[in-house]
């Protein structure tokens, strides 16, 4: 045991290049509903219990609700508190809202003599907080999309997404039911997101043991199945690292996607 | 074959021929059951006719709180789930003959004659005469009631239900 615990040591030092610091999610408080006009409420935390507010809440800054008619709708009664961040959504067209919180910031890692620097931001913040020339300069892009999906009415098809990972059908969104497969197409600046992994784990992990994640692979048309075993609350995730950059100072580029989907019974 | 039994065959053949001829329409009687909780709502319910492959949908009554003001009684309208999906949600405005109010506890009967839409021009196949009811702070219940059109030698069909619907028949009117 003594000989092993160096190499175990060892390895816990080999971190993943990127380490998705914690879980993100919106929780909308219902995705199917009828009438002519209703309300929503969202919850939106940050944790590694996905629909859990038990660490930090969800900064949003970069949420954007959408109507079917394309829309920019302000979210109402925003807050944020200790553990979960929150707002209200007044839907009064028929139709798919979509409800994001999409960014894109950059990170930058560099050396001041024995310091060791870091600083995250906006893009157009880079030079004032980052010097060019500075030893060690790591600058990485990050884009997120954190989204999710609520019709009132019948579904109506939505707007492809030209930056970063994002869900688009077959399979509509909020047509989901427990024991059918839906299929999905995951895109990645507007083309196939190829050979890519899904986890797609479903809330209420408190009230069991296993977490039951749903693991499966993008084909080379970016499409995937999910058969829901069960109703309810869906967390979807993917990531990717690539080279595919917008900022000229960024070496390299992670994007990251989530997506909460709701699945109703028979 | 001995002739008579020829002749027995064919006559049984026309009689099958003639019996299934076109149906003046059906009825449909719900049971609404007597639940015995402190706050009791009546149900919200909805007929509707089926193909097998979902395609053709027609509706046959919605019961719902259609007389609140603001339409609010149309919030709860997707909770009868499998009929907000395959046909409320792309309405906006249902036909006055379909919809009425929410009933009582008791059986009722829907009568559907031959020129109503759900049965008007209804190309021959497999159908399905659904039955869903959902009731505030209380549970949801499906049935089905399997209707080949035309009819056929079938008189009526059943179903029975276990929580929110009783007993439920498609009966056949000549």
């Amino acid at each position: 045991m003594n000989r092993l615990l160096p190499a175990l040591f060892a390895a816990t030092l080999l971190v993943p290049a990127v380490a998705q610091a914690h879980d993100v999610w919106l929780e909308p408080s219902s995705t199917v509903l009828s009438g002519d006009e209703a309300r929503i409420t969202v919850d939106a935390g940050s944790g590694n219990d996905k629909f859990y507010y038990n660490h930090r809440p969800l900064a949003l800054n970069d949420l954007v609700i959408t109507s079917p008619s394309g829309k920019t709708l302000e979210p109402e009664n925003q807050f944020t508190g200790a553990l979960r961040s929150g707002f209200d959504v007044t839907l009064t067209e028929d139709g798919t809202y979509r409800i994001a919180v999409a960014g894109q910031g950059v990170f930058a890692r560099w050396k001041e003599g024995d310091q060791n620097k870091r600083w995250y931001g906006k893009p157009e913040d880079l030079d004032k907080h980052v010097p060019k020339d500075a030893q060690d300069l790591m600058v990485r892009e990050r884009v997120q999309r954190i989204e999710t999906f609520v019709t009132k009415g019948n579904p109506t098809d939505l707007e492809p997404v030209s930056k970063g990972l994002a869900l688009t059908g077959n399979t509509h969104p909020n047509d989901l039911y427990a024991g059918e497969t839906a299929e999905f197409v995951l895109t990645l600046d507007g083309e196939p997101a190829r050979n890519l992994q899904v986890e797609i784990v479903r809330d209420g992990a408190r009230y069991r043991d296993a977490v039951e994640e749903i693991v499966v692979l993008t084909d080379d048309q970016g499409r995937f199945e999910v058969r829901w075993p069960q109703a309810g609350l869906y967390w979807l995730h993917a990531d990717i690292q690539d080279k595919q950059t917008s900022i000229p100072a960024a070496q390299d580029r992670n994007v990251a996607y989530v997506a909460t989907l709701e699945v109703l019974p028979e | 074959m001995k002739p008579s039994l020829k002749a027995t065959l064919a006559s049984i053949l026309a009689g099958l021929y003639a019996s299934s001829g076109h149906a003046a329409g059906l009825e449909i009687q719900v049971e609404i059951p007597r639940i015995d909780v402190a706050e009791y709502h009546r149900p919200y319910v909805a007929v509707w006719l089926q193909s097998a492959d979902r395609k053709t949908v027609r509706d046959i009554a919605v019961w719902y709180d259609y007389k609140m003001p603001k339409e609010e009684g149309k919030k709860w309208l997707k909770d009868l789930r499998q009929w907000w999906r395959v046909s409320g949600r792309s309405q906006n405005d249902m036909p006055d003959g379909i919809t009425g109010a929410t009933q009582p506890v008791g059986t009722h009967s829907i009568k559907v004659t031959d020129d109503h839409p759900a049965l008007r021009e209804l190309p021959a196949g497999k159908y399905e005469v659904v039955v869903e009811a959902a009731r505030e702070k209380g549970g949801r219940e499906v049935l089905r009631l399997p209707l080949p059109w035309p009819p056929g030698s079938s008189t009526s069909v059943d179903a029975k239900g276990e929580t929110e619907l009783g007993q439920v028949r498609a009966t056949i009117l000549p």
